[in-house]
């Protein structure tokens, strides 16, 4: 498998993957397969009628990876991409995905990723994605998410996603259902810089009895970006579902926070909380009593937000 | 040593001025342990953070060491050797104690050395190392978290403002040995408190009145002052 530079700088930031990984892996660049393994149980098929894979890993599959990064070098490209996990009852597979672009011309690069999660009976799932984006070219660096999340009964989803740099735009998208006693937990982490607009979308159903999700998202906005977040949980059944928006407005930035409740059973509990602000400036206070200046005081109080 | 030189502090209040302090002057001496004291409002906290440089003073100077240090930052007053626990501890959204020990020190530091911070201060340091520094934790924790900070960082002014609001009478002793401790290795320590065992720790203490000096002297002249004025003497 031969990498540019670039190529390598990108699956290191979005996949934390130096050398090839182990398990199951496919390596995606420039619209192209450039490597790919399967294991004895995940196995990794290209689709037949469209572009994108599909990733079956074996019911009962245990403490498993698969990687599948993908790196954009090249002005211009614009790809749409499917791919879809079909995880076996009682499996506990970790996916690590996340897509960088580097865009160095005058012609706007594109990633739209739908991943459809189909995940078994009492099967584990974590999810762990990553968007960066680098290149001085004008051209856009534009990633547009979909994430699809289908649990069953007692089946579990932890979704890690980030967005902490260089994206221009991105629409993300994420839609989960959940049955009985399913559990769904997303952390979103979203900085955005510039003149970025990012739009994150959630819309959770919990539709089986004792189904449980948390969605937290926590962004900064600086410079001039803007950002929305919608998030919509609808309680279906006995249900307890949480949403909470955390974001931190610098600058001449905007952030709109539209979250939406909607309970159709008179057991769903439901619970939202937004927050916007700037950064407190009694932190900022405190960090500088420790003999942090100014600047490092606020890079501290970011980083930390975002861990 | 630390010292104030005819401080003035002003507030604009709709269009006219409030002054919080007044033609302040004090010197705290090296290794000396001052307790300073009076009314709410009296201007107690504005003069420690004139001290630290959060606010900066209308009129006057402040010197440490003889040096002016009265147009440096907050940081550089740090860097030189003043630190301060806040009154009401600060909140963070993602950083740990640990982080905040790390800060607070200048560099990474063990956890090993971090968890001595904490056992200083009574908390279950294994516990505690790893939390956020935020709503999760009670008044007194975070309390506890803000003078392991200053023990962590070492100045050698540190000013503590009411350190003993918000934790329980076991931490109020443990809080007292620490001061005493501090004493004996050579620290300059400041603090707000109404608090009689403590009062009692200090060199001289310090009432405060309406931005002025009230009285200035030690423990036994002006806490029988001051329990004379309560009587009605």
């Amino acid at each position: 498998m031969e990498l540019k530079e670039v190529e390598k700088e990108i699956f290191c930031e979005v996949a934390g993957v130096f050398e090839i990984p182990e398990g199951a892996y496919n390596f995606r660049v420039n619209g192209k397969s450039i490597g790919r393994k399967s294991s004895e149980n995940i196995e990794i098929k290209t689709k037949k009628e469209k572009s994108g894979l599909d990733i079956y890993i074996k019911k009962g599959t245990k403490n498993e990876q698969v990687h599948i990064p993908v790196a954009i070098s090249v002005t211009g490209l614009k790809e749409v991409v499917y791919n879809d996990f079909y995880i076996g009852d009682e499996a506990e597979v970790t996916i690590i995905a996340g897509c960088g672009i580097y865009n160095c011309g005058g012609l706007d690069a594109l990633h739209d990723g739908i991943h459809r999660f189909f995940v078994g009976k009492k099967a584990k799932i974590k999810y762990i994605e990553r968007h960066y984006g680098f290149g001085k070219g004008p051209g856009g660096k534009i990633l547009n998410p979909t994430t699809e999340v289908h649990l069953a009964e007692g089946a579990e989803a932890e979704l890690l996603m980030e967005q902490i740099k260089g994206v221009d735009s991105t629409i993300r998208k994420t839609m989960a259902d959940l049955k009985d006693g399913a559990k769904l937990k997303v952390e979103e982490r979203l900085m955005t810089h510039g003149r970025q607009v990012a739009e994150s979308v959630y819309e959770v159903k919990l539709d089986g009895v004792d189904a449980t999700a948390t969605v937290t998202s926590r962004s900064i906005a600086q410079d001039f970006s803007r950002q929305t977040f919608k998030a919509k949980i609808i309680g279906n059944n006995k249900c307890r579902g949480h949403s909470e928006c955390d974001a931190i407005i610098m600058d001449q930035a905007q952030v709109f926070a539209i979250p939406s409740l909607e309970a159709k059973n008179v057991e769903a509990e439901l619970i939202h909380e937004a927050a916007i602000g700037k950064i407190a400036s009694e932190q900022i206070i405190k960090l500088m009593t420790l003999g942090l200046e100014k600047k490092a005081a606020e890079a501290k109080i970011i980083n930390g937000f975002l861990k | 040593m630390l010292e104030l030189k005819k401080i003035d502090f002003w507030v604009k209040e709709g269009k006219s001025k409030k002054k919080i302090l007044d033609d302040f002057s004090l010197r705290a001496k090296k290794n000396e342990l001052m307790v300073i004291t009076g009314a709410n409002g009296s201007g107690k906290s504005t003069l420690v953070e004139i001290m630290m440089g959060i606010k900066k003073p209308s009129n006057g100077k402040v010197f440490l060491n003889g040096k002016d240090i009265t147009d440096l930052e907050i940081f550089e007053r740090a860097k030189l050797g003043i630190s301060l626990a806040f009154q009401q501890p600060v909140k963070f959204k993602g950083l740990n104690v640990y982080d905040l020990l790390n800060i607070a020190k200048g560099e990474l530091i063990s956890e090993q050395e971090a968890e001595k911070y904490l056992k200083r201060v009574g908390l279950l340091a294994k516990k505690y190392l790893f939390r956020g520094v935020d709503d999760k934790l009670s008044g007194g924790e975070l309390k506890r978290i803000e003078v392991a900070t200053i023990l962590a960082k070492n100045s050698d002014v540190m000013i503590f403002d009411e350190p003993e609001a918000g934790i329980d009478l076991w931490s109020f002793d443990n809080l007292v040995r620490i001061f005493k401790k501090l004493k004996t290795e050579g620290k300059t320590l400041i603090i707000i408190s109404h608090q009689e065992k403590i009062l009692k720790l200090a060199e001289r203490i310090l009432v405060v009145e309406q931005g002025k000096i009230k009285i200035l002297g030690k423990p036994e002249k002006v806490l029988a002052k001051i329990t004379g004025e309560k009587n009605g003497a």
